[in-house]
């Protein structure tokens, strides 16, 4: 079974309002999927139903080989964008209460919150009230509410907001060990750094339907232009131009470099990279020789932008 | 353990450990005896006497009027027949009296009865100016009698003076009084169940929006179905409202004994308990008081408790569930008074039908209709059950109560679902009735 989550046509109306049409996603067992779109693409109508909050109107969704059934809440973690805790509870007995939800008997669930305190260096919290904690650390409260009950898949909305840089690096780090031990990560965002970061297999659903998936390297090979960004240092800027716009299709680039070298932006199509630098050998000395690859940004952005309508 | 007694749980305790709980516990059965007392204490202080002069120039009533001076009452009158009448007006302008009576000179009695007259700044309570016209009145009655040459004491022999004895078709006597006792006994447990609804369905209520606000409920509902919280909701914090009911019991019962044996009262009714205080009392009290105390066991004592438990565990579930839904619907309280009060109507209106309507025709149609009707029932039918209802009205009560009670709960929980998610704009009715399609 190589995909913890299988995804098969789900469709949720919300009265008129289509939130999901036929989507249909495949999450590989132990990997860091991003669920990237627009704001209202329908991403938490999606993770809602992951989570049985609501249900489909029709379609499918298999977790661990098996169709999606009660049960299945106690395998899974769930951290929501909009998140908070019982401002007047104290801490342990909030995290007690919540982890006994989650299936685990009050002992266990003492041996793991032990566990978690230390771990996140706020063992001193158990007998105050959320109310006087500062956001970022009942965040930190929050995330371990959500991984206690080691489950197999852990869906996070956002769950760096509220962190500063410092605590976000800490989380950071616990997803990737989390990742380590075995745990199948969804991970939803609007920051495409992280995601670059982080995610091994991306989605991108926007406007209710599903436009890319797959392996992050995979989408990248097949956004890339087939450009590379040159520096090269010439006595004969003519000669040279004439050359390379008689093969390809060039542009001014700009980055930054330590030689007053020129810069172009060179489209190669079907060429191979060897021809570009075979010519440009022969006119002068290249400083500068990188692939442009795109970042999930610009794939994000591209994508969006082209599906406006 | 599971997941419902969970919820219950955390319930009942953050109700229970809130200090404002603890406060209303054990400070609202002292801040009732406090306003008990003083209510006591004003009714107990003399209003002012207010001072009416008479101007009879017949001289027949002056001193009738003079008579009740004996008697404590509100009015001092004076008889100042020998003063003229604008002299004394002047005085009422100048408030030296709150009143004159004018009873003018006729040629007869018959032209007199329209003729009297009241002066005063202030206009008269329908109190005093009953009083005065029955004065009159009886006086005028009583002359003519004279005149007639009719011996008053053989007349006043001849009054006769009906006092009715009320039976059932079984044969026992009861008393008239008991009336009443039916009524108090109805109307209390009728008014508890309104107080317990409107208290802690409230407090169902605010727990919701509290989650809301606290926006812990995604992780509770990622966790647990929406039903099972509405439901743990609403029977924790019904636990934690019988506990401060049974403490406030416990509390006016010893307040109420300490009270009896401070002032040495014996306790009465209250002290039917056992059969060695029932011989007591019944050498102690006179015939009519024996016999109120075997009426009040001749109540239908069991049927009407467990038409209290039914009727309050129905009629609970029935209104918390409709608070935990509009509390899902809205984000704060303020707008959830559009919501309410179709709410409080139906309560609202069965006390107003049990005081009125089922005291005056306890098995009257209106009564009967609405101790039918789910919303209204649980307060009327209470009410009517001391005066004894037929079982198969009962039957048909309680059944078309709970079957409402289980629709209700079932549309609640739709609303509840989806409102729990909802944040922002204030829903309308219209998009409510969209939410249960979802």
């Amino acid at each position: 079974m190589s995909n913890l989550l299988e995804v098969h046509k789900v469709v949720k109306q919300y009265g008129d309002y289509v939130a999901l049409n036929e989507v249909s996603l495949n999450v590989p067992k132990g990997s860091i999927y991003g669920l990237l779109g627009p704001n209202g693409a329908g991403k938490t109508s999606l993770i809602r139903i992951i989570n049985q909050i609501t249900l489909p109107d029709s379609g499918e969704i298999i977790l661990d080989g098996e169709k999606l059934q009660p049960k299945h809440v106690q395998t899974i973690g769930y951290l929501p964008e909009e998140r908070g805790l019982y401002t007047s509870m104290k801490v342990g007995e909030q995290c007690l209460y919540l982890a006994q939800m989650k299936g685990l008997s009050k002992a266990e669930a003492k041996i793991q919150l032990e566990y978690w305190f230390e771990r996140l260096g706020i063992q001193g919290w158990w007998n105050k009230k959320i109310q006087e904690l500062s956001k970022g650390m009942a965040q930190k409260i929050q995330f371990v509410v959500c991984v206690l009950h080691k489950p197999k898949l852990l869906i996070f909305d956002e769950p760096f907001s509220g962190f500063d840089p410092v605590n976000a690096n800490v989380i950071k780090d616990e997803i990737l060990a989390l990742k380590e031990q075995g745990a199948t990560i969804i991970f939803s965002t609007h920051r495409m750094e992280s995601v670059e970061e982080l995610c091994d297999h991306i989605t991108l659903i926007h406007k209710s339907n599903k436009l890319i998936e797959g392996k992050l390297s995979d989408v990248k090979r097949q956004f890339k232009t087939n450009s590379f960004e040159v520096g090269i240092l010439t006595n004969n800027v003519e000669g040279l131009m004439y050359d390379i716009t008689q093969k390809f299709t060039v542009s001014p680039a700009n980055f930054k470099s330590l030689n007053d070298d020129l810069k172009l932006n060179i489209q190669i199509g079907d060429a191979t990279p060897n021809e570009l630098l075979h010519l440009l050998t022969q006119r002068g000395q290249v400083t500068h020789f990188v692939e442009k690859i795109p970042s999930v940004n610009d794939i994000f952005i591209q994508t969006v932008t082209e599906n406006k309508n | 353990m599971s997941i419902i007694s969970l919820i219950i749980k955390r319930e009942f305790i953050a109700k229970v450990r809130n200090k404002s709980f603890v406060v209303m516990t054990f400070l609202s059965p002292l801040l009732f005896v406090a306003i008990a007392g003083f209510i006591g204490y004003l009714s107990s202080m003399k209003a002012d006497t207010k001072r009416i002069a008479i101007h009879d120039e017949t001289g027949f009533f002056a001193n009738d009027f003079v008579k009740q001076n004996k008697k404590e009452g509100e009015f001092k009158y004076l008889n100042l027949s020998e003063i003229d009448t604008k002299s004394l007006k002047d005085s009422i302008t100048k408030e030296n009296f709150s009143g004159l009576i004018i009873i003018p000179k006729t040629t007869n009695l018959k032209e007199l009865e329209s003729k009297v007259e009241f002066i005063s700044n202030n206009s008269p309570s329908i109190v005093f100016i009953e009083n005065t016209q029955d004065v009159i009145a009886s006086k005028i009655t009583k002359i003519n009698l004279e005149k007639a040459k009719l011996d008053t004491t053989a007349i006043q022999k001849a009054q006769a003076n009906v006092n009715i004895h009320l039976a059932k078709s079984s044969g026992e006597e009861s008393l008239k009084g008991l009336n009443e006792i039916k009524i108090g006994i109805g109307g209390a447990f009728g008014y508890l169940i309104m107080m317990f609804i409107i208290i802690y369905g409230n407090m169902v209520m605010r727990s919701v929006i509290e989650e809301k606000t606290n926006r812990i409920i995604e992780i509770i509902i990622s966790s647990v179905k929406p039903f099972q919280l509405m439901i743990g909701k609403i029977i924790g914090t019904s636990l934690a409202g019988l506990l401060q009911f049974t403490i406030w019991a416990v509390i006016g019962l010893s307040l109420m004994f300490a009270a009896s044996a401070f002032f040495g009262v014996n306790v009465g009714p209250t002290a039917r308990i056992s059969p060695e205080l029932m011989q007591a009392a019944q050498q102690e009290f006179s015939g009519t008081a024996q016999m109120y105390i075997a009426e009040l066991w001749n109540l239908p004592i069991a049927s009407i408790l467990v038409g209290f438990i039914v009727y309050f565990i129905g009629g609970y579930f029935l209104y918390s569930s409709f608070y935990a839904a509009i509390g899902a619907a809205v984000d704060n309280q303020t707008d959830s008074q559009q919501f309410l009060l179709p709410i409080i109507m139906p309560l609202i209106l069965s006390v107003y039908i049990g005081f009125f309507t089922v005291v005056n025709d306890p098995h009257g149609t209106v009564a009967v209709v609405f101790s039918m009707i789910p919303l209204t029932s649980p307060i009327v039918m209470l009410m009517r059950l001391p005066f004894g209802v037929p079982w198969w009205q009962i039957a048909i009560s309680v059944s078309l109560l709970f079957a409402t009670f289980f629709l209700v709960v079932w549309f609640a929980a739709k609303i509840y679902r989806v409102g729990i998610l909802m944040y922002g704009k204030k829903p309308t009715w219209k998009e409510l009735y969209k939410w249960l399609k979802y």
